[in-house]
């Protein structure tokens, strides 16, 4: 597909270069690693701004992202849902279509670039729903590289068609068996693999969380998305969007489509956190809605916590939105006002789920589902010139098995 | 003076090093704690650390994130941790304390009533694992308003600034991490410390402590020849997990005692060369 420069916006776009340069979004992000990752971290820092200064760095990248992922995605006028609704229209930016399924390989192909420019012959990823473990497991596989995926026994026995994946692609695939067995631990887990073996790791993490230069770096591969969209939108609906909506886990997805549109002000930003089975039963992961600031996992964000500052295990039927920490930069937009945030359950994302398949012919991940089931909640209060772009972050092959669980249908 | 700088002036008299045993709070219950120290301080502590425990310890092993799991299942919190410090101070006021943990329990009750409270119950230096010195403007100085000293770690790949970033914040100690990993793990090359003990003490008069990786008494010994003071922790640890809970506070106190006889083999090493 050509792409075009965008059309000129009469809102002026204003400036944002966060983080800071010590990794800051006002109060969140940061630093927070023990002495032993400090090191580690400064020479990652130091390799990634050489990448990111480099242009041939990134004419590689851009040739992987064309050639090896299929880039870029389109983005997809949902006319028979739209109409179904009756009101807003709703445009899908279709990550869905990317190899692996997902938006994660983006990240996964720039960080698997960077490893190989400092020399790194062994990566190593932590995982929730598969994806991200997927798309490390792939990008090693593409470079030779050796595998290392840590994941959760939970989430090893949820996703277990993911998990042959990851053999398949020639990974190995470590069960975490500790504290929730999910994807913090599962973090946990790689942080202290990379602390031992640091000389000749690197650490693909997939979200935009964990210590400075991460949540910057996982934003700016991921950014891509967004980057197409600002191109895209004024080509096919005349106009950018008013609302971009993303579902957020970690957010990584979400900060990729967002991170664009910060500077269009008026474009309206809401994240869509899993509310489980709901936030009043405090079974969920919606951390930005209903969580408070803490520091976890190398950054200061919101957090799912009790009353003496331990972290909470959460729920949610999607393995990718159960994380009870967020990418500080999200933490950031909802304090500024800059972005909104709200929560779907396991039943509206379900309902979402089987809509769009019904009314499209696309099988969304239950993660994107989330993003479409508040889309389709917005879609009929407003008028039908109205603009919603919901970034549909993966496809829904993986979770067959949940939903087919969720039906009452075995197998 | 404060009780852990009276502390290495009476070990410097003696030509000793300090020895630091690490144990978590709340294993295997609250209930055993006090009689844990207690054991620990009888058998040839000098300084305790009592590990603060949090649900997603990374810096820690397998060993000490069970010791954590065990305390979070018996109900401990820092709150908890506090009010054993404070009993424990009723009956030993010279024997430091310094807690030991993560940064998000201490940043949910935030720091100055954290510090506040940890003054009243009679801490002397806490370590916060992730807050490294850049992060901990408005911690540092929480922490000097209520005396307490913040301690902070230095490691095999500590940068030279770094070293001198810590040795300009640092009281109390040091806590030099000998290995690169996590707690818990292999034993460690004693002449790669020494070298690099040398070169932290270059940059700074406060004493300098060696942890991670000392599994047995014969490499205390060998540290203790030159460090201020050895820090035994997962080796401790281990015992507390393997024994009966009534059983634990003598298997913590019999273990430690082994580490101290060579730590008073070093003083003897010492005053020989």
């Amino acid at each position: 597909m050509q792409m075009r420069e965008p059309v000129a916006d009469s809102r002026q776009p204003a400036a944002y270069d966060l983080p800071d340069a010590t990794g800051h979004f006002g109060p969140y992000g940061g630093t927070f690693v023990a002495e032993t990752l400090q090191a580690a971290l400064a020479e990652l820092r130091d390799a990634y701004d050489a990448c990111r200064k480099d242009p041939a760095f990134q004419a590689e990248l851009a040739y992987e992202l064309e050639h090896y992922v299929g880039r870029p995605s389109p983005v997809y006028h949902a006319r028979r849902l739209s109409d179904e609704l009756g009101g807003a229209q709703i445009y899908l930016k279709r990550e869905d279509l990317n190899h692996t399924g997902a938006h994660k390989v983006n990240n996964t192909m720039g960080q698997a670039l960077v490893a190989r420019r400092m020399g790194k012959p062994r990566v190593i990823a932590e995982t929730g729903a598969g994806q991200h473990g997927v798309a490390t497991a792939t990008v090693a596989a593409r470079y030779g590289m050796e595998c290392v995926v840590y994941m959760g026994t939970e989430d090893v026995a949820r996703q277990a068609q993911n998990v042959y994946r990851m053999k398949l692609l020639g990974a190995t695939v470590v069960p975490v068996a500790s504290g929730s067995r999910t994807l913090k631990d599962a973090l946990n887990e790689a942080m202290r693999d990379w602390v031992t073996n640091v000389a000749d790791t690197f650490y693909i993490i997939g979200t935009v969380a964990g210590p400075h230069p991460y949540p910057m770096m996982v934003r700016d591969f991921n950014s891509v998305v967004g980057k197409e969209c600002v191109v895209q939108m004024p080509a096919l609906a005349g106009r950018q969007p008013d609302y971009v909506l993303a579902c957020v886990g970690g957010g990584s997805n979400a900060m990729g489509i967002f991170h664009p549109y910060i500077p269009h002000e008026g474009v309206k930003l809401i994240g869509v956190e899993a509310g489980g089975l709901g936030i009043a039963t405090g079974k969920h992961a919606a951390t930005l809605s209903a969580g408070s600031p803490g520091v976890l996992h190398g950054n200061r964000t919101y957090l799912m916590q009790d009353a003496d500052g331990q972290i909470l295990e959460t729920h949610s039927i999607s393995a990718g939105l159960d994380y009870p920490g967020v990418g500080p930069e999200h933490a950031w937009l909802k304090d500024s006002g800059r972005a909104c945030y709200v929560s779907i359950t396991d039943d509206e994302a379900l309902a979402a789920f089987h809509t769009l398949c019904r009314t499209e012919g696309i099988i969304p991940a239950l993660e994107s589902s989330h993003a479409v089931a508040h889309a389709m909640k917005m879609a009929p209060t407003l008028p039908k010139d109205r603009i919603l772009l919901v970034n549909l972050s993966g496809r829904g092959d993986k979770d067959m098995h949940t939903v087919a669980k969720a039906s009452g249908i075995t197998f | 003076m404060s009780r852990i700088a009276a502390t290495f002036e009476r070990l410097r008299g003696e030509r000793r090093a300090a020895l630091v045993p690490f144990v978590t709070a709340g294993d295997p219950s609250p209930a055993h704690t006090l009689g844990i120290i207690r054991s620990l301080v009888a058998n040839g502590a000098d300084v305790i650390e009592l590990g603060v425990p949090f649900s997603d310890p990374m810096a820690d092993g397998p060993t000490i994130q069970r010791a954590s799991e065990r305390a979070l299942r018996a109900g401990t919190g820092l709150a908890l941790i506090l009010d054993t410090v404070r009993e424990y101070r009723r009956e030993d006021d010279r024997t430091p304390i310094v807690l030991m943990g993560y940064a998000n329990p201490v940043e949910h009750m935030g720091v100055a009533a954290f510090a506040a409270r940890a003054k009243e119950a009679g801490v002397d230096g806490v370590l916060i694992v992730d807050y490294p010195p850049e992060e901990s403007a408005a911690w540092v100085q929480a922490l000097a308003g209520a005396g307490i000293d913040p301690i902070f770690l230095l490691s095999p790949t500590s940068s030279e600034a770094r070293i001198d970033l810590v040795s300009r914040m640092a009281k109390g100690y040091i806590y030099y991490v000998s290995l690169k990993g996590v707690t818990g793990a292999a034993n460690i090359d004693t002449a790669d410390v020494e070298r690099m003990l040398a070169r932290i003490r270059s940059s700074t008069s406060v004493p300098v402590g060696v942890g991670f990786g000392i599994r047995e008494p014969e490499t205390a010994r060998a540290i203790a020849r030159f460090a201020d003071a050895v820090v035994i922790g997962s080796r401790i640890v281990e015992e507390i997990e393997r024994a009966e809970p009534e059983r634990a506070a003598a298997q913590a106190g019999s273990t430690l005692a082994a580490f101290r006889a060579g730590v008073d083999a070093a003083a003897r090493d010492k005053a020989a060369a």
